[in-house]
């Protein structure tokens, strides 16, 4: 009788209201817990998706410089000689290409083959071999934002919260989709009650906004959490298929003297003629082994540039010992990249991912409003308030 | 069904076009990266249009 009394006469069974109060809670704390960090996430997230173009407009990566002759090819060796030269103290840990613009190899140096962080990311002209830029580490805007947006700079306990966050965004969607239905019922789709109390069209535009960006916040959601999941991956692979490449040469002596970069990019080459190189890890590397190179290739069509293969190369001879493809749970991380990114379709699809976020950023807030200024109602007298036309306050 | 599709029609295509645009992309290039960007562009306009503009 209770429930009567409250207006749930549209509900043939009690259940109905009891099941719609068990998803209205769902969806009540879920949100609650998770909106503070998502707002950061979204709000971090908006210049990220920019990151390309801010770097080039803040000078921190250049554009290759123009020039006549534009087939010649630099000697590798000599580019890495000269990184060495610069930072004698640090040791080159990858390579890294870029195969949208294949003028250009980075290299990332640290203080040990083995250490987390970088001391130095150097750009180089692949047809002339000239150093270009360095690009700043842990400085300046564009790395709040991403840091920030990736760990809070609380390292992997702080990405791997974040990710947990991620998931309770998922829970709260989809609850969030259960309670749209009985919301509607009496009103039309895209119905904003804008000449009510305000709440009223806070709320309309939350369930609006909320239900037509669910797709797109469902999967950027989704991909940010396979995403969190990055070292943990990569951890997978290395204590399993990388430990097992790595066990025949556990007992050879360890290299003495210089290696050759540019006959390890060659003979990766060699062995992949139809992909081009992502990146490649020095030998000792947590991503090689202490006696090879391991290069990681990526196809030219749009989705197999997605999906790594690795040459494995002797660093000694130059020689290749094998090559593998990279396992499923490293293929799914490299697709929910793009994905999450937005970065996979031109500057179009940039300025849609900017709109959606900011979208997403008003059902954020609206929600946290909503919230707010009804806490100390009941679900059934919202429910009264909220799903009647005629009964708004 | 009729009240079923009353709430849920315009949801349904609004997910399913998302869903369109966010993979195709992923595909192809060129004429993919546009078809993508049309079909994301429709739930933003929904938004916006019924959200905002209209009165």
């Amino acid at each position: 009788m209770t429930l009567r009394c409250y207006g749930l006469l549209h509900y043939r069974r009690i259940d109905d209201a009891m099941n719609f109060r068990a998803w209205y809670e769902v969806h009540k704390w879920t949100s609650l817990i998770c909106t503070i960090f998502m707002l950061m996430l979204c709000i971090t997230g908006l210049p990220l998706i920019f990151s390309h173009e801010i770097d080039h407009w803040l000078g921190n990566s250049v554009e290759p410089p123009a020039l006549a002759e534009n087939n010649a090819r630099a000697d590798i060796d000599a580019i890495v000689a000269d990184a060495q030269r610069r930072r004698p103290q640090d040791v080159l840990q990858f390579l890294v290409a870029e195969p949208d613009e294949p003028e250009l190899l980075y290299v990332r140096m640290a203080e040990k083959i083995t250490s987390p962080d970088l001391t130095a990311f150097y750009t180089y002209d692949t047809r002339t071999g000239e150093f270009l830029s360095e690009y700043p580490i842990n400085q300046g805007f564009m790395n709040l934002m991403l840091r920030l947006h990736v760990d809070m700079f609380a390292g992997l306990p702080g990405t791997l919260f974040l990710g947990f966050m991620g998931l309770l965004l998922v829970v709260s969607l989809v609850s969030g989709a259960v309670v749209y239905g009985p919301y509607m019922k009496k009103l039309k789709f895209g119905t904003v009650r804008r000449d009510r109390v305000r709440r009223l069209k806070w709320l309309d535009q939350h369930n609006l906004l909320g239900i037509v960006t669910l797709v797109w916040f469902f999967v950027v959601g989704l991909t940010g959490v396979i995403n969190a999941l990055n070292m943990p991956i990569f951890a997978q692979w290395q204590a399993t298929e990388l430990a097992e490449l790595a066990k025949p040469f556990k007992d050879q002596a360890p290299i003495q003297g210089p290696v050759s970069t540019a006959g390890a990019v060659k003979a990766a080459q060699e062995a992949q003629p139809d992909m081009r190189l992502s990146f490649m890890a020095y030998p000792g590397n947590d991503f090689s082994t202490p006696h090879h190179f391991m290069a990681f290739m990526q196809g030219t069509s749009p989705i197999s540039s997605r999906l790594l293969s690795i040459v494995m190369i002797d660093a000694r001879t130059s020689e290749v010992v094998t090559t593998r493809e990279m396992p499923w749970y490293v293929s799914a991380l490299m697709l929910s990249q793009p994905l999450h990114f937005g970065d996979y379709g031109g500057m179009g699809l940039k300025i849609i991912w900017l709109l959606l976020d900011l979208l997403t950023i008003v059902v954020l807030v609206t929600g946290l409003i909503l919230w707010w200024k009804r806490r100390a109602l009941t679900v059934e007298q919202r429910l009264r308030l909220m799903s009647e036309p005629e009964g708004a306050r | 069904m009729k009240k079923f599709l009353h709430v849920w029609l315009m949801p349904t295509l609004a997910g399913a076009v998302s869903l369109i645009g966010l993979l195709v992309a992923l595909f192809g290039d060129g004429f993919a990266d546009l078809f993508s960007i049309a079909m994301l562009a429709v739930p933003a306009a929904l938004c916006l249009w019924h959200g905002y503009i209209r009165r």
